[in-house]
């Protein structure tokens, strides 16, 4: 009997752990959980900045899905983005920190200097493109016009208007690239020095070691580039306003517009849950299917010495 | 002159402004196990990398069967190499690990699977082939590693501390098992260790290393029985031998007589150029040929008695202030503290001249026989 409360009550803890975690708790709670439920909420109802409330049930989403074109083109300009912005910053940050890799002087300046990006505001970044891009002004039509051609209207015309917001995003890959440059300095060097006494060459050693060593990291760029194209608001903003003939009006900045220009909370919100879903089902599914190709290191149970 | 085996000329390496290797030169027989032995620091991985190729030397030159191998690409020198982490490709299943190399350099794939097929059989591992390297042991682990070596079928195998990351009983099972894998492959093997037991019962000859130079290259025994040096002499062995400082009295051409605490010994040598008498020598002897007797030449006071079971291992200060290590039967009751007087006899010692050098020793015929056995191939002894 003595045994048996003995065992119960070491079972239970009481409150200390709880108290421990608290902090993370209160925070996930009051910041994440809370604002995710309030939003949803507001989704189901038509909540203008001022004035009445009332609850629509599901007309923002059905309103969103079949009469509302905006909502079909933003995304569209979205994906395309993304499918863009996606492998092309993961290739760019895998390159970058390979050579950044490579032992020799000077490797520490040039990493400073490829994160710098990633540190530097956002704003002042689009200040610095606006002026890179400007069509009379600009450094890089300037650049141009030293090689005999005549530059475009980068961020006046529509047909290059997301290429120069490609580019301008693709400079903050400094992040990335930490990331996989981290994951390079991990992999044990005699893996490669066991390829060059069985005679692998370079290539193979990048295509059949690194790559597979590094594919957690990938994996994770990859879904992280991913979740940053579906949420590009700041460079757009500022840089083109979504223009040319909206030709850079992303996703998240219609719902910017929703809910700070056009005073609709509950359709903005409801815009943000269809992002969330659509980054969920994405994440999901690349999640889903990196089983394939993604290796990861660490022991299996059972294993070790012996 | 074309020479099986491995010849090294006058190598050296640094790195930056330090220099690892100093000056090796080596010549190591076709089909010989050598081992190359130190302590860490010395040089001995750095010496086994510039052989594989993965190091660039700076200075010196380094044969492989006739052949110069010094500039060529790791890949191009018959060489495979088992390294002391295995350095397995984790994301390959051992099949793969073993084939990797062999497939990208273009061999056949029936070639290569009925070399993968043998060194599985000859490892003992063909049920582990599908298997990823996580879901192996660690000794499982260092027959892939080896396996992936032998299919190269390769002039020489390099292998850096291959069992030092094994738990204790494991590393003597695999110890018997690279011995009987060498007599059957009968490839030259150089194996670098930092531990002795697996040198001398391992080797045919054991370099051993100090400080970027050769300090010994000989057979195991030889090392023992005949350091050529105080360095050797305290590294083979264990306890290490006693040093006790002692002057010159006398010496003949094969013969010399010293003085040690009060006493005279005279040790007879091999012939031996003069020593200059004025300086001093070191007098060496292992700690199981110092006897207990009542009637020894030094006397001392046990400090401390350290009891294993078959031995004991007695620390004695000597009247001297000289701390020596007697090693007695498991049974002698010699405890802390008692007053004992040591016996040296003069054949048991070794006599290293100021630099450290050691006088050509004198052995009984029996020990002379034994160190004089042939060991491993192409041996002229």
């Amino acid at each position: 009997m003595t045994d048996a409360r003995r065992i119960s009550s070491r079972r239970r803890p009481g409150i200390a752990p709880w108290l421990f975690i608290s902090p993370w708790i209160l925070g996930f709670f009051l910041f994440t959980l809370g604002p995710m439920v309030f939003s949803l909420i507001m989704s189901l109802h038509d909540w203008p900045v001022v004035g009445e409330r009332k609850f629509i049930w599901f007309d923002n989403y059905s309103t969103m899905l079949t009469q509302d074109p905006r909502f079909w083109e933003s995304l569209g300009i979205t994906v395309k983005f993304a499918l863009i912005f996606v492998p092309l910053n993961i290739a760019l940050s895998f390159l970058l920190a390979v050579l950044l890799n490579v032992k020799v002087h000077g490797t520490a300046l040039f990493r400073t200097a490829f994160y710098l990006p990633s540190i530097i505001s956002g704003v002042a970044l689009v200040m610095i493109w606006k002026w890179i891009y400007s069509k009379d002004y600009g450094l890089l039509n300037y650049g141009l016009s030293l090689l005999g051609v005549d530059g475009p209207n980068w961020l006046g015309d529509p047909h290059w208007s997301i290429l120069a917001i490609i580019i301008a995003s693709l400079w903050g890959l400094g992040g990335t690239m930490l990331i996989l440059l981290a994951g390079l300095q991990s992999i044990p060097k005699e893996l490669y020095e066991a390829a060059r006494v069985s005679g692998v060459p370079a290539w193979a050693q990048t295509v059949y070691i690194t790559i597979p060593m590094l594919s957690p990291m990938l994996l994770f760029t990859f879904i992280t580039s991913l979740i940053s194209a579906f949420q590009q608001l700041t460079i757009a903003l500022l840089l083109t306003k979504g223009g040319p003939l909206n030709s850079t009006y992303f996703f998240a900045m219609y719902i910017y517009d929703n809910a700070f220009k056009f005073h609709d909370m509950g359709y903005a919100a409801a815009m943000s849950w269809v992002m969330f879903l659509i980054i969920l089902t994405l994440s999901m599914l690349v999640l889903k299917y990196s089983a394939a190709w993604v290796h990861y290191e660490g022991e299996a149970k059972g294993g070790g010495n012996g | 002159m074309r020479l099986a085996g491995l010849r090294i000329s006058k190598l050296r390496k640094s790195f930056g402004t330090v220099d690892v290797l100093k000056g090796i030169d080596l010549e190591i027989r076709d089909g010989e196990f050598v081992s190359f032995l130190g302590p860490s620091g010395c040089g001995k991985s750095t010496l086994l990398r510039c052989i594989a190729g993965l190091e660039d030397l700076t200075e010196g030159v380094i044969h492989l069967d006739g052949r110069e191998i010094t500039d060529l690409p790791s890949a191009k020198r018959d060489i495979a190499m088992v390294f002391q982490n295995y350095a397995l490709y984790p994301h390959m299943n051992v099949r793969k690990n073993m084939a990797f190399g062999l497939s990208l350099n273009g061999m056949p794939a029936a070639e290569i699977d009925a070399r993968v097929r043998d060194a599985a059989e000859t490892l003992r591992i063909t049920e582990l082939l599908d298997r990823k390297p996580r879901a192996l042991s660690g000794g499982q682990r260092q027959r892939v590693a080896i396996g992936r070596a032998i299919v190269r079928k390769p002039k020489l195998f390099l292998l850096d501390e291959p069992l030092s990351n094994l738990d204790a009983s494991l590393r003597v099972t695999m110890r018997a098992e690279l011995s009987a894998l060498h007599d059957r492959l009968g490839v030259t093997m150089i194996y670098v260790t930092h531990d002795q037991v697996e040198a001398m019962t391992l080797s045919n000859r054991v370099v051993v290393l100090d400080k970027g130079r050769v300090a010994q290259f000989g057979r195991p025994l030889e090392l023992f029985h005949r350091p050529a040096n105080l360095f050797v002499a305290g590294f083979i062995g264990s306890p290490q031998m006693n040093f006790l400082p002692a002057k010159i009295e006398e010496q003949t051409a094969d013969s010399i007589t010293i003085s040690l605490n009060g006493t005279t010994l005279t040790i007879p040598t091999l012939g031996h150029a003069p020593v200059d008498p004025a300086r001093p020598v070191t007098l060496g002897i292992r700690p199981d040929r110092l006897q207990l007797a009542e009637d020894g030449q030094l006397s001392g006071t046990i400090r401390l008695a350290e009891r294993l079971g078959t031995e004991n291992h007695l620390h004695i200060d000597l009247s001297t202030g000289d701390p020596v290590v007697v090693i007695t039967d498991g049974t002698h009751p010699a405890r802390a503290r008692d007053q004992v007087r040591l016996r040296i006899s003069p054949a048991d010692t070794h006599v290293f001249d100021a630099d450290g050098r050691a006088l050509p020793r004198k052995l009984d015929p029996a020990t002379e026989a034994l160190i004089s056995e042939p060991q491993g191939p192409a041996d002229p002894a």
